[in-house]
């Protein structure tokens, strides 16, 4: 397929018995993790300079959706390691892109498809990589590294054609998401509008995903804003409700986001989903705390608690809100209304006298099961009854349901 | 929500024997429920008419009815037990159709039986064509358009409607004449006019053509709360077009961007509700356009699949379990993840491994059908292999076929291919057969562009450049090997690759010795290795070549050198997020192994791979026993097989399971697995105290020489190839002074015109090492010895030839003997247990699988069966038999000549363990272990056989309605697929039990036509004169009713040969629907034709056919017996005496009197059920949706 860039490391086609063939060989490279852990593999996509990739690793067990991962920006940071072994099989379609790039660090994959086949695709995700200078590494025991991930918690990690002892440095000096603002290298930096439904919104770009922004489009019209687009100004647009977008990192760094989400509070309706479920929880005066490897995945069983059943998500997060911490008195009294079965981590809060709720899940998918699109529509009818001056018409809800 | 407490009662209702379309999945299924059930302090009733299932073991419901699956005597059943509950959506579609008899015919209602699972009119939405395609129109789902037609016009209407491609399939046909695809107008029209007249009805069903569409499938549960989970995706390697039964079938999908499969998630949901699935699972099936990813709804089963098995074993999700909890009242987030025992079953379980399921045909078994694959099932098993790429699971597979291939090429069966252009090799590749995916590689190994050969045939350019991975990498390893390259020079990171893509020492030692001997294909290790075949010599493809055996071992060692070896891998449905609990792997090649230490001693068993003719359920049972007594005894049993369908194949039947192939190189690398597993336990070495091979029939038999000698567990290897080597077998025959018939051993014509002249005729003629009497024939002169002899060196050519190691055996063929079947158990201290003697219905010639047989024998004479007893005593003690001792015989004016013996699990075991109560295979197993039967007497579990009073009948169950130009003839070739069992105080009544059961419905009344042949005549008498006694009419051939009135029986209707002029002809009598009943007997030489007309009309027009005067004399006992008695229905426990006996209850109306009630023929006989794309695509679709 593609050939590796020039200036790439070329192994020796050797002697006897080494079973090589120049043309399709992929150059030797190794994957160490910041606790010492290496991994055999093969460079794919460009060769970063030096021969060394960095960032944080997580895993994502999602069986189909790797090109939505890849251009999720929540990873930011990020090295995705993908569970499922056969990565790329039905090669990239620019509908499926989250972002207009992606923003994680690289990809660790067992096998990179050579020959991708749909009616969809438009490319290869090897082309894709290449034209996103998005470094990767195939051939690894991706099952051994997540069970070493899942036993030692989401660490720095660096891979490529490197020497295994810088690799181990660049893994060590890898800072990791802790602490880190990340939501600055993604968030738009202009405001946009998107959609054409009927209510108003007001979105903000944490690191928004595309799928997200259409299923608000078509209930609002949507003002895109900048993480850091100050609360006044979003009131002054005159919405029916605010929505916070997921996005990368650490909740507890981005502390004047929280600001600007308490302020918004009570104007307005507010629906947060993943990095804004938790700045919801962080404006309502909850703390978050980092879990040992997060959840990445489409396949997380979600109890609703006001109906008792059972939706499956899809999930991407390192984060999540203390439940303990969540104010339960006053104004600001916070009932949670979903939480993981798998391991009791909340999944969603609702602040009732206030008139916004949040999920730590990703309701719009993509990828991932549909289970929890109603939440949208939830949000819809909270901008209709919202503390908005708007009166709620039988025509005006007419007209809104036609969407 | 909680378990139900207002049922105590639950009825569950098996599939009956295995059939093709309907296989031991449903024995996986059923046994689970029942377990499931029974732990949730429910009552079960089991009902199933199949004695080699696990789930018919007593202990697995409270009450066991080894019955009939036929609805009167379930309405009889219901009755005497009063269930509150029937669960029908776990027995295949014979359950499902029972239940909808009993529900039609109100006898659910009139008891007060509530349907759980799913409900009458879910299932007839699910299962009427009609009510399907509205309902999924109602929710906005596509199915493919399609509608019937009686008239060349309405044809053209409804084509016109449907829209082209259009395909043709006329009603009620068989093989598929008349069918036909149209482009436009003018096609249609002739293939419509072709189709009417082929139909005997002029009826076509016209649909829309969807061959070469992308096929897959989701496994989907739901539960009382609406809750609906994917358990599983399925991708179909082979388009739309081949029944997914008989596809290379792949999990989970990998062509489906996540767009695309969550949009086929929804629609599944969607599905599931509206047909109204209230609990459990269901697979549903799309087929989707390549071009435009467009999705239609193929079709539904609201029910536990064999779909579901895969899922299951892929995933780990045990689908049945959890439907069985969930029919009770659970909603999924209340069932525990058995694997990671610490999240809920209410997810969808992610993989982190690729599995491919390939099917195992066996047309080789069937002469005269064709090897095309369509839309209806042909194959009679599975294998499953994991990896964790598609190449590594493709290539595992293959070996796991034992079809004597290593795996995708690479072997010397690939010089079939070799002499094909280039383009023949494409076109045949076009074809759907079992040979496309190896055609496949050998075409682009050659350089056919991967564009076109996807183009060509339809399959996923994805998977066809999977293949072509496989095929760069063998090109790669042969182009070192010209280069000279000796196996030891291969490096590590070479050697990775290669396994990494599947190839097993034997490919690899095959391409380099093939490179170095540049483009020869018939190499010094093609020549050894050539003796592949498809049920494998001793010595066969499991274990590589015989000569090319020092190149594989080479290899194997080179690789260890080199560093390379497999890591074991675990199934955990979680792709690692959480720790698993279970111990459930497959072998890979990556950094870390999974298998955790062991602490207490290991006994390892191999089980019997997929099911074929010959090998199939019974021996799974044998395995599954041995696992459960061993587990009982304190042992942690080690579980190896690759079958899907099988109970022995559930995570929890052994400590242990590895799914992985049966072949040298892989069970060796479990054995080194559990080694090393034992080497570092706390309590010192924990030792693997052994493998047990004799249990799974020839299967593990085969390995049994590559696994060390101290490790095999029972009866010595040695002594098994003592029984099977002629000579020595002979020696020691007459050492013991053991009659046998005579014979001898012949490589050439001219050896075997001589033994014939030697012994006489007539001779029964079998190459040496084959099972299930393949290829064995019973000749009655020169001139057909001669033939024989000739296409038996043609046929075994591909598998090694005829040769003075490999001859072709001779025997005397005892003509009109009774055979006789002794199953036996010997303990290390000599004791022998004799444990049921079976006299067989059909005469000896007549394979002992395909026959009949009765237990406790019927006319053998006290001293005949004395002579039975010594004489296995005394083969069992000089082959020094530990374990299980099967010997067959022939006995011939009092005397018991000997067939063969067999140290090993027989496939009659099940059969015994059922009738007698005493769980042979348990005990066989501890005997193994070193246990005496005495002490097994002590603890037991050897109990006295019970009362005599009952007879069980087994009776074999034929495939030949699904291959319609396959004589129906019994002969020493094994074809049945499986068994049912009869229990009776008489045994008529058993034997009559056994025919209902096996479908045959004897008539009460009406005609019977006999044509037998002129050695069949005298012995035809009396079943002739006993059906006559009955009342019933005869109609026989001119010369069998010349020979019957001669002797003082009335024939009422005398027809000529076929296509005599001027007399009513067989065939069109039976075709006329005048005739209940044909008894129609081989002639002993000459052409068959009259008699292979009169066979298929019978199966045709269904009319029940025997083809020996045996059973037609045990016919006719059995309709005395039944007329004097009636049926009435009893349960295991109270035949063993478990239980306080209590009166049988008569089964009534229907099913007692009219023994060829129609309820029958629906219910028992729907294997097509499974057919696929069935409501679109079966001929017989409208007796369903009607």
């Amino acid at each position: 397929m593609t050939s590796a860039p020039s200036g790439a490391p070329q192994r020796g086609t050797g002697g006897a018995g080494t079973w090589s063939d120049p043309r399709t060989e992929r150059p030797p490279a190794l994957l160490v993790l910041a606790d010492g852990e290496v991994f055999e593999g093969e460079a794919i996509g460009p060769l970063p300079p030096e021969g060394v990739s960095v960032g944080e690793l997580v895993f994502n067990t999602v069986l189909s959706g790797y090109q939505e991962v890849v251009t999720d920006p929540s990873y930011a940071g990020q090295v995705v390691a993908f569970t499922y072994p056969h990565i790329g099989n039905y090669g990239v379609n620019p509908a499926d892109e989250e972002a207009p790039r992606p923003f994680c660090r690289g990809v660790v994959v067992r096998d990179l498809a050579d020959h991708p086949s749909s009616w969809r695709a438009t490319g290869s995700l090897e082309d894709f990589l290449f034209q996103s200078a998005l470094p990767g590494i195939t051939g690894v025991d991706t099952r051994r590294l997540t069970k070493h991930l899942r036993t030692d918690g989401a660490m720095g990690c660096a891979f490529g054609t490197a020497q295994e002892s810088e690799l181990r440095a660049a893994a060590v000096a890898e800072p990791g998401t802790s602490g880190r603002d990340l939501v600055s290298e993604v968030t738009t930096d202009t405001t946009y509008e998107v959609g054409s439904g009927p209510l108003r919104v007001v979105a903000y770009d944490f690191g928004v995903k595309q799928t997200m922004l259409r299923s608000l489009g078509a209930l609002a019209t949507v003002t895109v804003v900048p993480a850091t687009f100050g609360a006044s100004s979003a009131l002054d647009l005159d919405p029916d409700g605010v929505f916070l977008s997921n996005g990368p990192g650490d909740p507890a760094a981005l502390e004047t986001q929280a600001g600007i989400v308490s302020e918004l509070l009570g104007k307005v309706p507010v629906f947060g989903i993943c990095l804004g479920h938790q700045l919801l929880g962080a404006a309502l005066g909850a703390r978050t705390f980092k879990l040992r490897f997060g959840h990445h995945g489409g396949n997380h069983p979600v109890r609703r608690l006001d109906t008792g059943k059972v939706e499956i998500t899809s999930q991407n997060h390192n984060y999540a809100v203390d439940a303990a911490s969540l104010p339960t008195a006053g104004a600001r009294a916070t009932e949670v209304t979903h939480v993981n079965l798998n391991d009791g981590v909340i999944e969603g809060i609702r602040c009732e006298k206030l008139a916004a709720f949040g999920v730590q899940y990703h309701p719009e998918a993509g990828p991932g099961p549909h289970d929890a699109r109603y939440l949208f529509e939830e949000f819809r009818e909270l901008l209709l009854s919202g503390t908005r001056r708007r009166p709620l018409t039988d025509t005006g809800r007419d007209d809104v349901v036609q969407t | 929500m909680p378990r139900r407490s207002d049922i105590e009662t639950i009825l569950v209702i098996g599939s009956g024997p295995i059939v093709i379309g309907q296989a031991c999945e449903f024995d996986y299924s059923g046994s689970q429920a029942c377990r499931v059930l029974r732990a949730e302090g429910y009552r079960v009733v089991l009902a199933n008419s199949n004695p080699a299932t696990i789930m018919t073991d007593p202990e697995l419901a409270d009450r066991t009815y080894i019955e009939p699956l036929d609805a009167g005597v379930l309405a009889a059943i219901v009755e005497r037990e009063r269930p509150d509950a029937l669960l029908p959506t776990l027995g295949g579609q014979t359950g499902l159709n029972l239940a909808m008899a009993l529900e039609g015919e109100g006898v659910l209602d009139r008891f007060g039986v509530e349907l759980i699972g799913a409900n009458a009119q879910a299932i007839t939405t699910a299962e009427d064509r009609r009510r399907f395609s509205e309902a999924m129109g109602e929710i906005g789902l596509e199915v493919p358009p399609s509608g019937f037609a009686s008239s060349l016009e309405e044809a053209m209407a409804v084509g016109e409607a449907v829209g082209y491609p259009i395909m043709v399939r006329p009603s009620f046909i068989l093989g598929g004449a008349g069918t036909g695809t149209a482009k436009d107008r003018a096609e249609l029209a002739r293939v419509a006019a072709e189709g009417l007249a082929a139909s005997p009805v002029s009826r076509v069903l016209i649909e829309r053509s969807i061959a070469g569409w992308k096929e897959f499938e989701l496994e989907v549960m739901r539960d009382r709360a609406d809750n609906c989970v994917v358990v599983c995706s399925i991708e179909n390697f082979d388009p739309m077009g081949v029944h997914t039964g008989d596809s290379i079938t792949v999990a989970p999908a990998q062509t489906l961007s996540d767009v695309e499969y969550q949009a086929m998630r929804d629609d599944a949901f969607a599905c599931i509700r509206r047909v109204g699935v209230e609990t459990g699972g269901s697979n549903i099936q799309f087929a989707v356009d390549p071009r435009t990813g467009r999705r239609l709804v193929i079709e539904m089963n609201p029910r536990v699949s064999r779909s579901s098995a895969l899922a299951s074993k892929a995933t780990g999700f045990p689908i049945a379990k959890i439907a069985a909890r969930l029919a009770v009242g659970y909603t999924l987030d209340e069932i525990a993840n058995d694997i990671t025992g610490a999240t809920p079953a209410s997810f969808e379980p992610t993989i982190d491994y690729v599995v491919t399921k390939i099917p195992r045909w066996a047309f080789e078994k069937l002469p005269g059908s064709v090897e095309r694959l369509g839309t209806r099932m042909q194959s009679v098993g599975e294998v499953m292999a994991i990896g964790r790429t598609f190449c590594e699971s493709l290539q595992k597979a293959i070996r796991s076929l034992e079809q004597g291939r290593f795996g995708l090429n690479a072997d010397p069966a690939e010089a079939a291919y070799e002499l094909l252009e280039d383009s023949e090799l494409v076109e045949r590749a076009c074809e759907p057969t079992p040979q496309r995916v190896f055609q496949m590689e050998a075409a682009l190994r050659r350089g056919v562009s991967p564009e076109s050969l996807a183009a060509a045939t339809g399959v996923d350019p994805w998977f066809v450049g999977q293949l072509q991975r496989i095929s760069a990498a063998r090109l790669r390893l042969e182009a070192l090997g010209r280069a000279g390259t000796e196996v030891e020079r291969l490096d590590r990171r070479s050697w990775r690759e290669l396994k990494r893509h599947g190839f097993s020492d034997a490919q690899v030692a095959y391409l380099l010795s093939r490179g170095r001997q540049g483009e020869d294909p018939a190499g010094p290790v093609a020549d050894g290795a050539a003796e592949g075949p498809v049920d494998g010599p001793v010595d066969g493809p499991a274990n590589g070549p015989v000569d090319g055996a020092l190149d594989e071992a080479r290899a194997r060692a080179a690789r260890l050198r080199a560093g390379v070896r497999p890591t074991f891998k675990t199934v955990d449905t979680c792709g690692a997020e959480f720790a698993a609990s279970t111990p459930y792997h497959y072998a890979t090649y990556e950094d870390e192994d999974e298998v955790r230490r062991s602490e207490r001693p290991r006994v390892m068993i191999l089980g019997s791979g997929p099911n074929r003719i010959g090998q199939g359920i019974e021996f799974d049972y044998c395995c599954v026993h041995a696992s459960m007594a061993l587990r009982e005894a304190g042992y942690e049993t080690v579980m190896v097989n690759c079958n899907p369908e099988t109970v022995s194949t559930d995570y929890d039947t052994s400590d242990r399971l590895y799914f992985e192939p049966l072949t040298a190189e892989d069970v060796a690398n479990v054995i080194e697995s559990e080694l090393r597993a034992g080497e570092h336990s706390p309590a010192g070495v924990a030792p693997l105290a052994g493998v047990i091979v004799s249990l799974g029939g020839q299967t593990p038999l085969k390995l049994a020489h590559s696994v060390d000698p101290a490790l095999v567990l029972g009866t010595a290897p040695a002594s098994i190839d003592l029984a099977e080597d002629r000579e020595r077998w002979n020696a020691l025959c007459e050492t013991l002074r053991i009659p046998q018939p005579p014979g001898g051993a012949a490589s050439t014509v001219n050896e075997a015109l001589a033994v014939a002249a030697k012994i006489g005729y007539p001779v029964l003629v079998r190459p040496s090492y084959v099972l299930g009497g393949r290829a064995m024939e019973i000749v009655y002169d020169d001139e057909r010895l001669e033939e024989v002899f000739r296409a038996l060196e043609g046929s075994l050519r591909s598998e090694g030839g005829v040769s003075s190691q490999r001859p072709v055996l001779i025997d005397r063929f005892l003509e009109d003997a009774v055979e006789v079947d002794v199953d036996s158990v010997r303990d290390a201290a000599g004791e022998v247990f004799v444990a049921g003697i079976m006299e067989h219905v059909e005469e000896a010639g007549v394979h002992s699988g395909d026959s009949a047989c009765a237990l406790p024998p019927q006319t053998l004479a006290p001293s005949v069966v004395a002579q039975l007893e010594e004489h296995t005593r005394s083969i069992a003690a000089s082959l020094g038999v530990v374990g299980l001792l099967n010997v067959q015989f022939a006995v011939k004016d009092s005397v018991a000549y000997v067939l063969e013996a067999n140290p090993r699990a027989s496939r009659t075991v099940p059969f015994v363990a059922k009738a007698t109560g005493i769980p042979l295979a348990k005990v066989a197993a501890r005997v193994m272990m070193g246990a005496t039967l005495a002490e097994l007497r002590e603890e037991r579990l050897l109990r006295p056989r019970s009362n005599g009073d009952w007879v069980s009948v087994k009776e074999a169950v034929l495939p030949f309605d699904r291959f319609p130009g396959v004589d129906s003839l019994l002969g020493p070739e094994m074809r049945s697929t499986g068994e049912v069992m009869g229990i009776a105080r008489s045994f008529g009544l058993a034997f009559a039990k056994s025919q209902i059961a096996a479908g045959t419905r004897l008539p009460s009344s009406g005609t019977v036509f006999l044509s037998l042949a002129d050695r069949d005549k005298a012995s035809g008498l009396g079943a002739a004169r006993g059906f006559a006694d009955l009342g019933l009419e005869l109609a026989a051939t001119s010369g069998t009713a010349a020979y019957l009135e001669s002797n003082g029986v009335k024939v009422s209707t005398v027809v000529g040969k076929v296509g005599e002029v001027g007399a009513a002809d067989a065939v069109e009598l039976i075709s006329s629907g005048r005739v209940q009943l044909v008894v129609n007997t081989p002639r002993g030489r000459g052409p068959r034709a009259d008699g292979l007309h009169i066979r298929s009309t019978a199966s045709l027009h269904q009319v029940p056919c025997l083809t020996t005067v045996a059973a037609a004399r045990a016919a006719a006992a059995g309709i005395a017996d039944w007329r004097r008695h009636g049926l009435s229905v009893i349960s295991l426990q109270e035949v063993h005496g478990e239980e306080a006996h209590r009166p049988e209850s008569e089964v009534h109306g229907e099913a007692a009197h009219r023994p060829d009630s129609e309820v029958h023929g629906e219910a028992a006989h729907r294997p097509d059920s499974e057919v696929h794309g069935g409501a679109a695509h079966r001929p017989g679709d409208e007796v369903r949706g009607a």
